[in-house]
């Protein structure tokens, strides 16, 4: 095919950029800081130096939700904290993706009380759930990476609207 | 939000409004007796250090009062982490609740355990075997070793020494690989039972366990000679945050929160419980009730838990694992194929569940952080009628608003660090 | 000094404050009057021979449907001579209310709030009766018998789609 072929479709372009912009998404997503309970124990033995987590680019743990791209809810949100959950989630610049990690977040776990939400997902849009109680340090790092995978295939069309 | 606002504490209409609608969701007379006069004028600032934040070990909110940077009055508002565990082992039979109570400490898990079982063994008056009881004896004070691994990391980490965060963390992993070894769980284990323990120790356990406790020493030394004798660490600790041993006594201080005032308690020395009166080790003390002597506190801690873990090794008997009394423990699946009265029991404890006669019972243990309690009451039937945990953090939270008044920001950050808060345990 | 048995000191100077006295499995546990908890306490904490100087737990609890309703347990330990003692009042069902034991031991502070928080049970004299482990604006009071455990039902394939329909899920 000529180079006029090329220029004239430019749906080459279109497909090297989406690619581009997901590689840098993914290799470089700053988790927000936001450990509620014993998920995060296990949040940050997955940080500390036997399951590294900056080996993904994930190193920098960002308390302020403004810097912060990817929302790991690890542990039980209760009713009182449903409302600075939401707050915080509101408060991230886009492109934003949230991980449930562990069955509490997920789907209230042991806890199928008043006290609970009865998963994340009714108070904000998640994108992976990772199962577990607490998830090991393994299955949380299988959810990040399919994490990657859902962002890698994202297109243009939807986030550019 | 502000229902009531008082138009004649304020100078002039809008000064009173801003600093307290933010923060405050109750009404303006609340706040009166809780914060300083200054505040109401607008004087000094109320500020909130929310529930997320990367200091506060978890979801805390503290409401502080600022004159600058000094905090003349400090609100600690917990409940985010409110899981309705109590009401919820009300609707669980006995073992069932068990594995609810892992969840509450989640850094002492083996801990939560130990409390609950003890105190259904109280009630139920049942018999536990020696080496049921050694091997709780020293998992506990590995639950120990790794709650004070976790504290030293985090506290080090909010004051700035962020290797130690690493280095405990690597230790942590040996140790959770013991805790998948015997219960095949890395955190929450509901490896206690009542009368017992759920499984016999692995073969591989002892070995590892015993490499583990030989090289521990010389990594405890290695953090002691990053941080004991360092100037910075001793300027940012020494001198702040001190509780009085009297203040401790009135606001219900144990643990090494208590001890690092100077007075001498500790559970497993005053009221032993599982097999502790038969082990050797030292209570260490503070002095001064500063943030320091509270670290020297745990950090000696951990050199008795490996003195203790020792002695335990060394006693491990050979028997069984769990109670014989098989209205409460169930037959093993070899007897099912032989006895009759075993698959009975079998029947009766997997479908209902076994029964504890009526009464009330309050059992202590030692955790990490301090007393903590059990209240246990029944009504004789299959599932607990009321169980209430005292939880050491939820005590020493109530004392915060003593020891953080007059000290800086940054100091209310390594105050909150060395009472060693869970907020799951504060708020179960 | 010599230790003191709590039961006679108490039968003896306060004469009809205590209602019964229980023991079970080695632990002592004292029936007070309501209205005089915070005599009672200052008693076990200042006399000479008893006492108790650390209160370790406040326990609220419901036997809902006997009356009286609730209890609350007061669990004391001397350090002095190691040994606990138990506090028990019982309180009505309908308006339960009894004074607060905060002058006399601060840590009662924060397990009063929780009591009154969780149950209901009215503390006069507390400096700061708010609710503490629920929200502010919560009605109810959880740890009740009839308060509901509120749990959703678990999802089958055979009610899946009801409880999906009204699940409150989040949207962007």
């Amino acid at each position: 095919m000529g180079i006029a072929g090329k220029l004239g479709n430019l749906g080459v372009v279109t497909t090297t950029l989406e690619t581009a912009v997901n590689w840098g998404r993914t290799n470089a997503m700053w988790p927000m800081l936001f450990g509620l309970a014993c998920c995060a124990i296990e949040m940050m033995s997955t940080q500390a130096s036997n399951y590294d987590l900056s080996r993904f680019g994930m190193e920098l743990m960002r308390p302020s939700p403004r810097q912060s791209d990817l929302m790991i809810v690890a542990g039980r949100v209760t009713r009182k904290m449903a409302p600075v959950l939401r707050q915080l989630y509101d408060q991230m610049p886009h492109p934003k993706w949230v991980l449930a990690m562990g069955d509490c977040a997920s789907c209230s776990g042991v806890f199928n009380n008043y006290a609970v939400v009865q998963g994340v997902d009714e108070v904000v849009p998640v994108d992976v759930y990772v199962a577990g109680c607490p998830p090991r340090p393994e299955q949380l790092i299988h959810g990040i990476m399919t994490l990657h995978e859902k962002v890698k295939g994202e297109r243009i069309a939807d986030w550019a609207s | 939000m502000v229902d009531t606002v008082d138009r004649d504490l304020a100078g002039e209409e809008g000064v009173i409004d801003s600093p307290v609608e933010e923060t405050w969701q109750g009404t303006v007379d609340e706040l009166k007796g809780l914060v300083s006069e200054r505040a109401l004028t607008g004087e000094t600032m109320l500020l909130n250090m929310g529930p997320q934040h990367p200091s506060t070990h978890g979801v805390l909110r503290v409401l502080l009062e600022l004159d600058g940077e000094t905090v003349v009055s400090c609100i600690p508002d917990v409940g985010y982490l409110h899981t309705g565990i109590e009401k919820n082992m009300e609707a669980k039979t006995w073992e069932q609740a068990l594995v609810m109570t892992d969840r509450m400490d989640y850094l002492n898990p083996m801990g939560n355990n130990l409390a609950y079982c003890l105190a259904i063994e109280k009630l139920a008056e049942l018999d536990v075997p020696e080496r049921a009881q050694v091997v709780r004896v020293i998992l506990a004070e590995l639950t120990r070793i790794n709650s004070h691994l976790v504290w030293l990391g985090t506290h080090a980490l909010d004051l700035g020494a962020m290797s130690v965060f690493l280095y405990c963390f690597r230790e942590r992993e040996r140790i959770l690989d013991m805790f998948e070894m015997v219960s095949g769980q890395r955190m929450m284990g509901s490896y206690f039972r009542p009368g017992g323990l759920w499984r016999d120790i692995t073969d591989d356990f002892i070995p590892t366990l015993q490499g583990f406790i030989d090289d521990f020493p010389s990594k405890l030394h290695d953090y002691e000679a990053l941080l004991v004798e360092n100037p910075l660490w001793i300027d940012r600790t020494q001198g702040i945050g001190v509780l009085t041993p009297e203040d401790a006594l009135a606001w219900g201080a144990t643990g090494p929160t208590l001890r690092g005032s100077g007075i001498n308690w500790d559970i497993r020395k005053a009221m032993p419980y599982s097999g502790y009166e038969n082990y050797e080790f030292d209570v260490p003390l503070g002095e001064h009730g500063d943030v320091y002597d509270r670290f020297m506190c745990r950090m000696q801690e951990m050199h008795q838990s490996v003195r203790i873990i020792q002695q335990g090794i060394k006693r491990l008997p050979k028997g069984p694992f769990r109670s014989n009394n098989r209205k409460f423990v169930p037959p093993p699946r070899a007897e099912l194929g032989r006895s009759m009265e075993a698959v009975i029991h079998h029947f009766k404890l997997w479908t209902e569940g076994f029964k504890v006669p009526k009464g009330e019972v309050y059992i202590r243990v030692e955790s990490p952080r301090g007393e903590l309690g059990c209240y246990l009451s029944s009504d004789g039937g299959n599932r607990p009628h009321r169980v209430h945990f005292r939880t050491p953090s939820f005590v020493h939270l109530g004392a915060l608003g003593k020891l953080g008044s007059n000290a800086m920001i940054a100091d209310l950050v390594a105050i909150i660090g060395s009472i060693d808060i869970v907020l799951g345990d504060c708020d179960r | 000094m010599n230790a003191f048995n709590p039961v006679d000191m108490a039968r003896g100077s306060l004469g009809d404050a205590v209602q019964d006295v229980v023991e079970f499995r080695g632990e002592t546990t004292i029936v007070v009057d309501p209205a005089r908890i915070v005599d009672v306490c200052l008693f076990f904490r200042d006399t000479e021979g008893l006492e108790y100087n650390f209160l370790e737990d406040v326990a609220a609890v419901d036997y809902y449907p006997q009356e009286p309703r609730f209890a609350v347990c007061y669990q004391l330990y001397s350090m002095i001579y190691n040994r606990t003692l138990r506090l028990k009042v019982y309180l009505p069902g309908d308006n339960p209310r009894l004074p607060s034991i905060t002058p006399v031991w601060n840590a009662a502070n924060f397990q009063e709030r929780e009591a009154y928080d969780m149950m209901g049970i009215v503390f006069e004299g507390h400096p700061n009766l708010r609710r503490i482990l629920m929200p502010e604006d919560w009605e109810g009071h959880p740890q009740r018998k009839d308060y509901p455990l509120g749990y959703e039902p678990v999802q089958f394939s055979f009610n899946y789609e009801d409880i999906n329909r009204l699940k409150p899920y989040a949207k962007e």
